[in-house]
């Protein structure tokens, strides 16, 4: 009875539907790491078409960068075929991306971050690229775009500064003055106050927007070559330079705005869009927050006041973004001849007509159609001698991540206890610079 | 050889006496019918497949993630892979700042949820029990959080907790300047902050797993303990409790593993800042994304892994114990 149950009773259909599940289940089980190589790559070994992977995940860069492309395709006849990722999501699996089967060319940013992957041949040099474009970029574009090893990896395209963002409507009302020095930056929070407005908007839940505030106190108290240095791992965090900056940013810490650490950067954006805040040091990005026409033709900017004169204002922050070459692109003659197109003014004039928060890389790039926001970004951005990107673009990203992000957020909230939290960031500092 | 192996089996079948003959003639013929070779490869896909899942899926990258523990990896290219002997570990206990306060925020969960959530949801499955009206309207509201993913949870919890629009600041008036109550930034609060929406959603797990022990309950010890003359509280504590001892090893099981496993609700809610900082949190961040400190972060998943062994280790060993024993 027991053998006729287990030989019969269960009949060979189902036991077969049952191996076929099985069957399917290996399948998918072995499909499961091949699934994220074939993400990038969307089978294209035919000449006529360029892969590009994409990290303009929101809708404005999204269109700028479809009307580029779109432009490339009706010139050249070669298709772009866009494979676009959320941003953060690219971000965060660029490793695995590089060394899967990536598209042919793909969008990066400028600094630091290049240069890394560079330097581990996930990207290929495209000297013969900027044999062509050279003349259309300002030599801080330039340097922005070489590797460690002095060759060229990446086409900039965008670009845009950071700096103290403010009403021109709330300065006139109260009559405030644009401050140029730190003293009068640090007198202007104190009447603020005294006028009841949040003199300086703030909000770090994200962790990086505070990057940006030691970034400006770095090089305008220290100078561009000491921020190379620290950013390098070769400066030293428990350095009296270093210890100097978070003395200076702890003197208008009471004039930021509460709470920063639990408030994202745009919660923090809309209080200069209600007039509530007097002042926000962002990048040029903080204008998305201006949705209304009015208020944004309000908006207005000044660089980061100077510290030590001897330093000046002569460092402007200026995060660039770009396109880089692949590892072994599918189709090479395609991608450089795309690089090439992306590397004129036009392609740039199309892609700003589509998101004017950003500036244009080139130095070519018709001015003529900026708004006076950016007109006044891109005089910044020319009239600099130094040009950083950002912390987290300028140094490890491990570093800025696991190191510097909460030791940031910490001394933010509670500014106590300085030394000890410099030398936790230099004991950890040389441990991860001293790994591969 | 062969030919003559094959005429001799006949005879030497004939041969033994036929009542020791037929059961070894059967047993064999028999285990013939039971499995065909189909079966037999039918069976051998049932049981391999899965073994091979189960290996490569769960031993093979835990013990690879144990190994890379002792190495610095960048994850690009095998190459890149250094042995570095204990100084992870050496680095994570003397020199992380985070990993003290993730290890204390981990128990922390655990306490809080035993403390609190898990009391509640017995209270509340006792009074679902006694067949009051609407009793389904009240199961499935207690339930719902459980239902929902933890990230849209720390996603809700995150817009009623926001310091400047959120519900709270919005209704005690704490959202203006000099006034504030940072609930997800200050350290002092967060952690609580997130245990509140934690427990929220942990009393209704705890509701089901208790219910699900009421039901089974024999309605005759409660009609004994009345005729006895206890009262309600008498009842529940000297009889209903005690039968209760299989779900709350359950109970407590699960607990345990959702502490230890606190994870989503935190990400979404502060991505683990000072004063939330979890081992699981620690872990994602050094591996996930451009950080890749692969070998770090698995000295931090190696520590997870070692404590959820002290209290796994425990539970099955009694858990075996019981079973040989019946």
């Amino acid at each position: 009875m027991h053998h006729s149950s287990l030989g019969q009773a269960m009949p060979a259909t189902s036991r077969r539907t049952v191996l076929r599940g099985l069957g399917g289940a290996a399948v998918l089980g072995a499909g499961i790491p091949l699934l994220s190589a074939c993400a990038g790559s969307s089978a294209s070994s035919d000449p006529k078409t360029v892969t590009v992977g994409s990290n303009a995940s929101d809708a404005v860069p999204k269109k700028g960068y479809a009307d580029v492309y779109a432009a490339f395709t009706k010139q050249s006849g070669i298709a772009v075929d866009i494979n676009t990722k959320d941003h953060n999501t690219f971000q965060e699996q660029i490793n695995t991306y590089l060394q899967g089967t990536p598209d042919d060319v793909f969008q990066w940013f400028a600094g630091y971050r290049m240069q890394f992957f560079a330097a581990k041949g996930l990207a290929s040099p495209i000297d013969d690229v900027w044999k062509t474009i050279g003349g259309n970029f300002p030599s801080a574009m330039h340097d922005l775009s070489k590797g460690q090893d002095g060759k060229y990896y990446l086409v900039p395209l965008t670009t845009s500064p950071w700096a103290v963002f403010y009403r021109k409507s709330v300065f006139q009302k109260y009559g405030y003055e644009v401050p140029t020095t730190w003293d009068a930056y640090v007198a202007l929070c104190k009447r603020m106050k005294k006028d009841g407005l949040v003199p300086i908007a703030y909000g770090d839940k994200d962790a990086w927007p505070a990057m940006g505030s030691f970034d400006q106190i770095n090089f305008r108290l220290n100078g561009y070559d000491f921020h190379v240095e620290l950013m390098a791992g070769k400066a030293s965090w428990t350095d009296a330079k270093v210890r100097k900056v978070f003395d200076t940013w702890a003197e208008t810490l009471p004039y930021h705005q509460e709470g920063a650490v639990g408030r994202t950067w745009q919660d923090a954006a809309q209080t200069l869009v209600a007039k509530k805040a007097g002042m926000y040091m962002l990048g040029m990005f903080v204008a998305q927050q201006f949705t209304d026409k009015a208020d944004l033709d309000d908006l207005d900017f000044f660089a980061f006041p100077e510290i030590d004169p001897a330093y000046g204002q002569d460092t402007v922050e200026a995060p660039t973004d770009g396109i880089m070459l692949s590892k072994k692109p599918k189709n090479h003659a395609g991608s450089v001849k795309l690089l090439e197109f992306l590397g004129t003014a036009q392609a740039e004039e199309i892609y700003l007509k589509a998101d004017p928060s950003l500036i244009a890389a080139s130095s070519k790039a018709d001015t003529s159609g900026y708004s006076a926001l950016q007109k006044k970004g891109y005089e910044m951005i020319t009239q600099a001698k130094h040009l950083t990107q950002f912390m987290d673009r300028d140094s490890r990203p491990d570093f800025t991540s696991t190191v510097m992000q909460p030791a940031l957020q910490k001394f933010i909230r509670d500014p106590k206890g300085i030394d000890s939290l410099l030398s936790s960031i230099e004991r950890q500092k040389k441990t991860i610079f001293a790994s591969g | 050889m062969s030919s003559e192996t094959t005429t001799k089996i006949p005879e030497a079948a004939t041969v033994p006496p036929p009542g020791a003959a037929t059961p070894k003639r059967r047993v064999p013929h028999g285990h013939q019918r039971l499995l065909t070779r189909r079966d037999r490869i039918t069976l051998g896909f049932m049981a391999g497949v899965p073994t091979i899942l189960h290996v490569a899926l769960v031993w093979v990258t835990a013990l690879a993630s144990i190994a890379l523990a002792f190495t610095t990896w960048d994850g690009i290219g095998f190459d890149s892979i250094q042995w570095v002997g204990l100084q992870n570990f050496k680095e994570l206990f003397e020199q992380n700042p985070q990993f003290w306060p993730a290890l204390e925020h981990n128990v922390i969960w655990f306490v809080v949820l035993i403390a609190i959530p898990t009391p509640l949801g017995l209270f509340l499955a006792v009074q679902l029990d006694k067949k009051i009206r609407f009793s389904r309207v009240y199961q499935t509201a207690f339930f719902l959080p459980v239902v929902l993913s933890m990230a849209v949870i720390g996603f809700v919890w995150q817009l009623v907790y926001n310091p400047d629009t959120g519900l709270i600041n919005s209704v005690i008036g704490a959202n203006e300047p000099g006034k504030y109550i940072d609930w997800i930034g200050d350290p002092d609060l967060n952690l609580w902050a997130i245990l509140i929406a934690a427990s929220w959603r942990h009393t209704g797990y705890m509701m089901i797993l208790y219910l699900a022990g009421l039901k089974g309950v024999d309605p005759s010890l409660r009609e004994a303990s009345a005729l006895d003359g206890a009262n309600e509280w008498q009842t529940f504590k000297n009889v209903i409790f005690p039968t209760l001892r299989p779900t709350n090893t359950v109970v407590l099981v699960v607990t345990i593993i959702e502490a230890l496993r606190a994870f989503d609700l935190v990400f979404v809610f502060n991505k683990g800042a000072e004063g939330t900082e979890l081992l699981s949190i620690l872990v994602t961040n050094n591996i996930i994304g451009e950080s890749s400190r692969i070998g770090y972060g698995s000295a931090i998943a190696v520590v997870l892994l070692l404590i959820s062994l002290v209290v796994i280790i425990p539970y099955l060993v009694a858990t075996f114990r019981k079973e040989r024993r019946a």
